[in-house]
């Protein structure tokens, strides 16, 4: 049959053939061989970006089952289908195809689930992702870039989420719909000509779902493809990090190659995570269009949220103080809609940029391949947890509604406390965390040169008590002092003998990040530690 | 000539005051048609026996709050004219006798039998015409769901959420979950508007309306998902929270999981 097998030079099978044939013509060998041997450290926590990685896979396969069916089009027909309390409403097509996929098409309904409960599994794994890469520092030179491809495909994944949360055409998702128009209006002069562009008119219109649809299936899925390729790319360009041990340097990378064992590993957990997404989806419903209706933009019911990545935005709307409307020569300024987003923006960028801003502070040009602990680098901690809180309470935010009627609290009691925590909360968080990291260094310091508390203590000869310290192994000492303890750096005059305003604010960021520190133990202090001990 | 007496009956002192005459007779008129034609009272329907009863449960039991003679007090509002609809549905579901006094009265269990129920719903309808307890026709779930479930969208989702699940009000009060209320407590809520519900009369949603709104209602209660697990009927604030701590949080278990094995 094949080129491979019919050829006189078949020696060591078929597979041996194949592999032969391809070498020879697209020179696999080479490829295999660069691939098959990178390597790869072991460690749970360097699985998570492979969990956004396989939702994605999930999302393509489940979304082009939904594609045969779903039609993107808001013409209104009777639905005749085979939901009862909505035979003989009036709704668009697409909400009617919606209702057929759930209803009529053979797995339809669990189709729709595993691409909905693997939408919110996409964006969340590639949050936790992007904390654990914040945390450990993972994003330091020469990874810069990619944190900022990692953060394109997070912006990416809201942005395939929103419009595909908008797609049905149900109550729901109009009022999801309803909402970005009102955003959108509420942006100064190119507000409202915008709203019209994008609508095709005033809000909803007729053409919102397919212009949608066309950015759902095809560009957005192109980029995230695009943006994934060029992630795993530059993983393999930068070879992986790993975690702080002994024999493992910035130069180097400790663990097991692709082939054949993260072949298997990978592979396996592929199955394991498209397992969870099936079994959740046979057993949870998620989005139940037909109870929602087809949209009307009169009706708005209680409890419309959005999914839960939106939920941040959502929650800085409703936190937003009120009255904020200015006049100006008979134009209203909203800022009760723009201050939501210029804030939402404002964080965004800063997320993006962090890497440049640290690396900036810090003037630390060499490749990092070793991760840092995150109590290693108090100040970055400190600022991602407060960072972590801030969104939170935006995001929780987002279910005041849910939170006074389960709680049995005031609505407007549980506005105000959110609308104090915003402010309040990331600051206290900044404080505590700071103060918990450097004093974990503290500990980590005595550990190494005291040894650990055994428990067991003991009375001398003379009548003094001690608690025996077991003193730790070298493997283990290895991990608690191999970390570098910045100094701040002082504004120096450039070649002019000038010390420019830049240079001021890099020396007040310097001190602000490295003023508290905990220096690791050096060799000297070890041995005089040790020493110190055999003088008991 | 014709017009030019027209114009001198118009200049005339007492055409303001015909004027107004006519309009306050028309407004008011109609205003009455409208009412009666709205708060159909039926005070006749019960007995003088049960009357007698009420009067005495009502002496025992409400009075403190709501005046000897159903007028009022700081503590409880008039019971006069509220109707039997209203007595039924504020006792029969427990929220009547009030317990503590909070935003809204809650849901307790019941404290009276639908019989002595019936009899304060006599003593308070006897006081004066209001909306009766609602015919067993109207109650029946075999109304248009369609066209119930629009009318539930455009008038009671926004408070009640697109489901029934509930939803929040200002300061500490709220709109209940209507899963396992009964037909003729919806109803009623619908024609006397306990609390902060609006009142939803029978020129604004018809009886048959409500009869349509109360089989959908009934629908979704006896029909689950087709999906799975409902999480609440709470939308995406419910499935985020499901997916973050059991989706999520199972998958970085196995993950844990994984790279235990290894070590």
């Amino acid at each position: 049959m094949s080129t491979a097998t019919s050829n006189a030079q078949k020696k060591g099978g078929f597979l041996a053939g194949t592999a032969n044939y391809l070498d020879e013509r697209v020179g696999v060998a080479g490829i295999l061989k660069e691939f098959g041997r990178k390597i790869f450290p072991d460690h749970w926590s360097f699985m998570l970006g492979e969990v956004a990685l396989y939702s994605f896979l999930v999302l393509l396969l489940s979304g082009t089952f939904l594609t045969f069916w779903f039609q993107p089009s808001m013409v209104p027909v009777i639905y005749d289908g085979a939901y009862g309390p909505l035979k003989g409403a009036e709704m668009s097509i697409a909400y009617s195809s919606t209702l057929d996929i759930s209803f009529e098409v053979r797995g339809g309904l669990l189709m729709r689930q595993v691409h909905h409960w693997s939408a919110l599994l996409f964006v969340a794994a590639a949050g936790l992702h992007m904390l654990r890469v914040f945390f450990t520092g993972a994003f330091r030179k020469p990874r810069e870039i990619n944190w900022v491809v990692g953060f394109a495909l997070f912006v990416l994944g809201m942005a395939g989420g929103f419009t595909g949360y908008s797609l049905p055409d149900d109550l729901l998702s109009g009022n999801g719909l309803r909402i970005i128009d009102g955003m959108i209006k509420g942006i100064p002069v190119i507000g409202a000509y915008t709203s019209s562009l994008l609508f095709g008119g005033e809000f909803p219109g007729e053409s919102i779902v397919g212009r949608l649809y066309s950015l759902h299936i095809m560009l957005i899925p192109a980029l995230i493809l695009v943006f994934v390729a060029i992630h795993l790319f530059m993983v393999v360009i930068h070879k992986h990090t790993h975690y702080s041990g002994p024999g493992k340097r910035d130069d180097n990378v400790v663990g097991y190659p692709l082939m054949p064992v993260y072949v298997a590993k990978a592979g396996g957990f592929f199955f394991i995570v498209f397992g969870v997404i099936m079994a959740v989806a046979a057993t949870f419903t998620i989005n139940p269009v037909w109870s929602y209706g087809g949209y009307d933009p009169s009706p708005v019911s209680a409890g419309t949220q959005p999914d839960w990545y939106i939920g941040w935005l959502d929650g800085a709307l409703r936190l937003a103080p009120t009255h904020l409307e200015f006049v100006i020569g008979g134009y209203t300024l909203s800022m009760n809609i723009l201050l939501p987003m210029v804030v939402g923006i404002a964080f965004l960028v800063v997320v993006a940029l962090y890497p440049f801003i640290e690396g900036w502070v810090t003037g630390d040009k060499r490749e990092h391949h070793v991760l840092d602990r995150p109590r290693n680098a108090p100040t970055r901690t400190a600022i991602g947890v407060a960072g972590v809180v801030f969104y939170a309470v935006l995001w929780a935010g987002a279910s005041t509604d849910l939170i006074a009627t389960h709680f049995k609290m005031s609505l407007n009691h549980v506005l105000t406390t959110m609308q104090i925590s915003l402010i309040v909360l990331p600051i206290v968080s900044y404080i505590i965390t700071k103060r918990a990291c450097l004093s974990l260094q503290r500990k980590d310091r005595e550990i190494v040169l005291h040894g650990r508390e055994s428990g067991r203590v003991v009375r001398l000869p003379h009548g003094e008590y001690i608690e025996v310290h077991e003193p730790m192994n070298e493997y283990e000492i290895y991990k608690l002092v191999d970390f570098k303890a910045y100094q701040p750096t002082l504004a120096r005059p450039n070649a002019k003998g000038v010390i420019t305003v830049r240079a001021r604010i890099r020396a007040r960021l310097s001190r602000f990040f490295f003023e508290d520190r905990v220096e690791p133990v050096t060799q000297a202090e070890l041995e005089a530690a040790h020493d110190h001990k055999e003088l008991h | 000539m014709n017009k030019r007496k027209i114009n001198n009956a118009r200049r005339s002192p007492f055409a303001a005051i015909l004027v107004i005459a006519a309009g306050l007779l028309v407004a008011g008129g109609g205003y009455a048609g409208a009412t009666a034609a709205v708060a159909h009272s039926t005070s006749g329907s019960y007995t003088q026996e049960q009357v007698d009863l009420g009067k005495k449960l009502f002496l025992s039991n409400c009075a403190s709050c709501h005046g000897k003679n159903a007028e009022g007090t700081n503590y409880g509002p008039s019971l006069i004219g509220v109707g039997a609809a209203s007595v039924d549905f504020q006792v029969g579901t427990g929220r009547m006798p009030g317990q503590a006094s909070g935003p809204q009265l809650m849901k307790k269990p019941v404290q009276f039998k639908q019989d002595q129920i019936d009899a304060l719903a006599a003593y308070v309808s006897s006081l004066a015409p209001g909306p009766s307890v609602p015919d067993e026709k109207y109650l029946a779930t075999n109304g248009n769901t369609t066209r119930g479930g629009e009318l539930f969208r455009i008038n009671c989702a926004m408070c009640h959420n697109a489901v029934g699940a509930g939803g929040a009000l200002t300061e500490g009060k709220f709109a209940p979950n209507l899963k396992g209320v009964e037909a003729k407590h919806i109803y009623e809520a619908m024609v006397t508007g306990p609390q902060n519900m609006p009142v939803f009369n029978d020129a604004n949603l018809t009886p048959t309306d409500k009869k349509d709104i109360i089989s959908y209602l009934k629908y979704i209660e006896a029909n689950p998902s087709a999906g799975g697990e409902e999480l609440g009927g709470l939308g995406p604030v419910a499935e985020g929270l499901f997916l973050w701590l059991f989706v999520l949080g199972g998958i970085v278990g196995i993950t844990i999981w994984l790279g235990a094995k290894s070590n």
